[in-house]
């Protein structure tokens, strides 16, 4: 009898139990289980990720050097585009909510799948159509897509590259982050357990559920858009063009209408992360819970009405000018009630400063550098200065890559042992965040100092006076891709070697804490009906497995 | 529970959730009233640069046939509420029936556009035309926007069209019955959507002149 049971407990978890009548590989592309669609996106998503980071080492290793290094100019001009397209359509915007909120939201609701679990598969399907198109524009004939990420009237339809293609690969990676969106909403409004009231849900759903919302109000917009270029290139109709009395102002308009919203569908669930980690290793609950939760809405409505800070340069009226610019500082104002919280939170906590908790002071510092520099860019008078230079790169880079990027190594670390039932070494990852932090102040703080210097943005060349500063962001992008690396080879040789993991790991309370690692199948054998608020640290003592 | 060392093949629970299914049909329909808000959105800013080329242009449309196309699509709409109510009552071979009139409609809604464009095109007003290129920018504008927009609207009926039909076999084959007839509502509501935008399309286009 013993024997027997001990090999159910082994089976018992969803990597061994199926949602369809197949085993293997197959039981994978097919499965309908939330979590396992959460690791498919987990394995795609990662491996694009690399993908950009080579990428992004090429254009450092042509920068290393004035004049032509490893690449010629147009060369140049596909890799950025290249790079731009795979790290915000590919890693980026589905980064967070399709892996973690995938595997997470709906354990965390105490639900056992989503709402629209088939549609959830399509989704993912949705993505690996668009992420193959986008690869199969880059050898057919024609060339690579030189226009960068943002697809710029006129130059996107002069330019003789392949673009519909790209396009069209960037429309449906749009449906696929829509029908993600509503199967979210759905699933918060629809199925959570008993007890679990809206103030009760944790902030990572909470943040979820607003990028959900952002998700869907501000795809289709660009979906439009990306669909006029098309049909611009193939039949010419001339609404952007202003031969034909077109404008092609009006296309800037309508790309950050939702290129803007976009950003926080980025950073929203990242601030969920963080809005989970802290208390968890500060043992205290979250300062300030409501306030959280309120801002990121906050966030995903005024976020809607700030997208001509990108266009102070493009033509536009004074006054249009000054609002935008004054409510863009606003929308600052929810992201530092969120960072005062954090920092409450911690005060007085009994902190423990492991692996993920770290990743979070990495992402306030970084965040912080790029938040305080995105008012620069938000004032007229000092935007007019250093739009389009290195600066921008500079910015972005610390609030993606700082931001979200941070946070996305920060969820891997904390939530690692929950989803693989196996701990990594907590050792490299200490060592990991040091030389990551250390890699990308060298790579990207340089560029602040190139770019109020005048070093314009997506050029191959540049000026000797900038030699430099480029030599020591090259050598800064050794480290940080190498880091990057490291972290992938330790936690690969964790999924296989790791010690077991205890099912928490960390004293969390939430309640994907409450289950056993890996989850089983349906994630509940009952639904748990909840009686504690979402950071209620008391209940570390009733639960068995702390 | 089994516990051999193989895939386990779970017993998924049935959920079923009507209402959450309609909530994810709504949502959805929002998406698409904002894909073509940014259609509108563009038609509004042009329209008010060239009011008067806007004017004229619209002249040149069908007043007659767009009449007609919005009757139908009125009407097909009435069928489909029709046919939610008719399975409801348990009549199944009523709802088959308003469900194929339904379709019939969008096919004859379709063959008026094929006759509406292949006039235009006759008389040489296309994107790219010379017949166009000559005139001014506003009057190419008003039939670039016309082509996109009831082309796109077009594209909407015939995903229409294929969602109707699916929902007519799964009627014939007991999928969807009188208690279980959420598909259907939700591809209702698809369809009201597309009659809607043409609602809107129609007076901008042939109405104001
Ligand atoms: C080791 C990692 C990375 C390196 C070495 C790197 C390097 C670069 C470089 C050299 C450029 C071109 C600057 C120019 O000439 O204008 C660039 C552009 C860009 N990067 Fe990165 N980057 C990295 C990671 C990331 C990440 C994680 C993201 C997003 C989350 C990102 C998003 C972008 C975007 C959107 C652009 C603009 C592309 C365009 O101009 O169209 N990068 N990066
Ligand atoms: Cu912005």
């Amino acid at each position: 009898m013993m024997g027997q049971t001990a090999v159910a407990v082994k089976a018992d978890n969803f990597y061994h139990q199926s949602t369809n009548k197949y085993s293997g590989i197959l039981s994978w592309l097919l499965t309908i289980d939330h979590k396992r669609i959460g690791l498919m996106y987990m394995v795609s998503i990662i491996f694009f990720f690399l993908v950009g980071v080579i990428v992004g080492v090429l254009m450092r290793l042509e920068l290393m050097a004035p004049g032509k290094t490893i690449v010629d100019a147009q060369t140049y001009n596909a890799l950025f585009t290249l790079h731009g397209v795979i790290m915000i359509f590919l890693f980026i915007i589905p980064g967070l909510p399709a892996i973690f909120g995938n595997f997470f939201l709906p354990i965390q609701i105490g639900a056992r799948d989503v709402a629209f679990p088939r549609l959830n598969l399509l989704s993912y399907y949705l993505y690996v159509i668009g992420a193959v198109l986008a690869l199969l524009s880059l050898v057919l004939p024609g060339g690579p897509i030189d226009t960068g990420w943002t697809f710029y009237i006129p130059y996107s339809v002069r330019s003789t590259t392949n673009i519909s293609l790209p396009l069209l690969a960037a429309f449906i990676l749009g449906f696929s982050s829509i029908l993600t969106g509503l199967n979210f909403i759905t699933t918060v409004h629809r199925l959570r357990a008993p007890g679990m009231g809206f103030f009760k849900m944790p902030l990572f759903v909470w943040a979820t559920y607003a990028t959900a919302w952002v998700q869907i109000i501000a795809t289709p917009v660009v979906g439009i858009t990306i669909l006029l270029v098309i049909i611009e290139r193939l039949f010419g109709v001339g609404i952007f063009d202003p031969a034909l009395g077109g404008d092609p102002i009006l296309f800037q308009h309508m790309f950050w209408i939702y290129s803007h919203p976009a950003v926080y569908i980025m950073i929203l669930p990242a601030m969920g992360v963080v809005s989970e980690i802290i208390p968890t290793f500060s043992r205290r609950t979250i300062f300030g819970y409501t306030a959280i939760a309120m801002s990121s809405l906050a966030i995903a409505f005024v976020g809607y009405l700030v997208w001509a800070h990108h266009m102070f340069t493009s033509g536009m009226s004074d006054t249009a000018r000054w609002i935008f610019s004054l409510l863009t500082f606003l929308v600052a104002l929810p992201s530092g009630v969120k960072v005062f919280n954090w920092v409450a939170t911690m005060y007085k906590g009994s902190i423990d400063p492991q692996p993920p908790f770290l990743w979070v002071m990495a992402f306030i510092f970084l965040f912080s550098i790029g938040g305080l520099t995105g008012l620069v860019l938000g004032a007229l008078a000092t935007d007019v200065h250093v739009h389009d230079t290195y600066f921008v790169v500079a910015h972005f880079h610390f609030v993606m890559f700082g931001g979200t990027g941070t946070i996305f190594f920060a969820a891997l670390h904390y939530w690692f042992p929950k989803m693989f039932g196996r701990m990594y070494n907590v050792k490299f990852a200490r060592i990991s965040v040091a030389t990551f932090f250390i890699g990308f102040m060298l790579l990207y703080f340089p560029k602040f100092i190139m770019g109020y210097m005048g070093m314009p943005r997506r050029y191959y060349d540049y000026l000797p006076q900038f030699a430099n500063l480029q030599m020591i962001s090259t050598i800064g992008s050794w480290i940080l891709s190498g880091t990057i690396f490291f972290i992938v080879g330790y936690l690969l040789h964790a999924l296989f070697k790791g010690p077991k993991a205890p099912s928490n790991p960390w004293g969390g309370v939430t309640l994907e804490w409450h289950i056993q690692s890996p989850p089983i199948m349906e994630n509940f054998k009952t639904i748990p009906t909840i009686t504690h608020e979402p950071y209620d640290f008391s209940q570390l003592k009733e639960m068995k497995n702390a | 529970m089994r516990n051999d060392h193989e895939a386990v093949v779970v017993e998924q629970h049935v959920h079923r959730d009507d209402v959450g299914a309609r909530m994810g049909m709504w949502l959805f329909l929002f998406t698409e009233v904002l894909l073509f808000g940014g259609m509108f959105l563009v038609y509004a800013v042009y329209r008010y640069q060239h009011t008067n080329d806007f004017r004229l242009a619209a002249m040149e449309l069908n007043t007659g046939i767009g009449t007609l196309n919005t009757i139908i699509l009125l009407t097909s709409s009435l069928t489909v509420a029709l046919a939610i109510a008719a399975i409801q009552k348990k009549n199944k071979f009523l709802s088959i029936l308003l469900l194929s009139v339904t379709i019939l409609f969008a096919f004859m809604f379709m063959v008026n556009k094929y006759f509406e464009w292949s006039a235009k095109f006759e008389h040489g007003i296309y994107p790219g035309s010379e017949e166009l290129l000559n005139r001014s920018n506003g009057q190419i504008l008003f039939f670039g926007l016309y082509y996109v927009m009831t082309g796109l609207h077009g594209l909407h009926v015939i995903i229409g069209v294929v969602i109707l039909l699916f929902i007519l076999v799964f009627i014939i084959r007991d999928k969807v019955t009188f208690d279980n007839y959420v598909k259907l509502e939700n591809a209702g509501l698809y369809w009201h959507l597309v009659d809607l935008i043409w609602i809107f399309l129609f007076p901008l286009f042939y109405l104001i002149q």
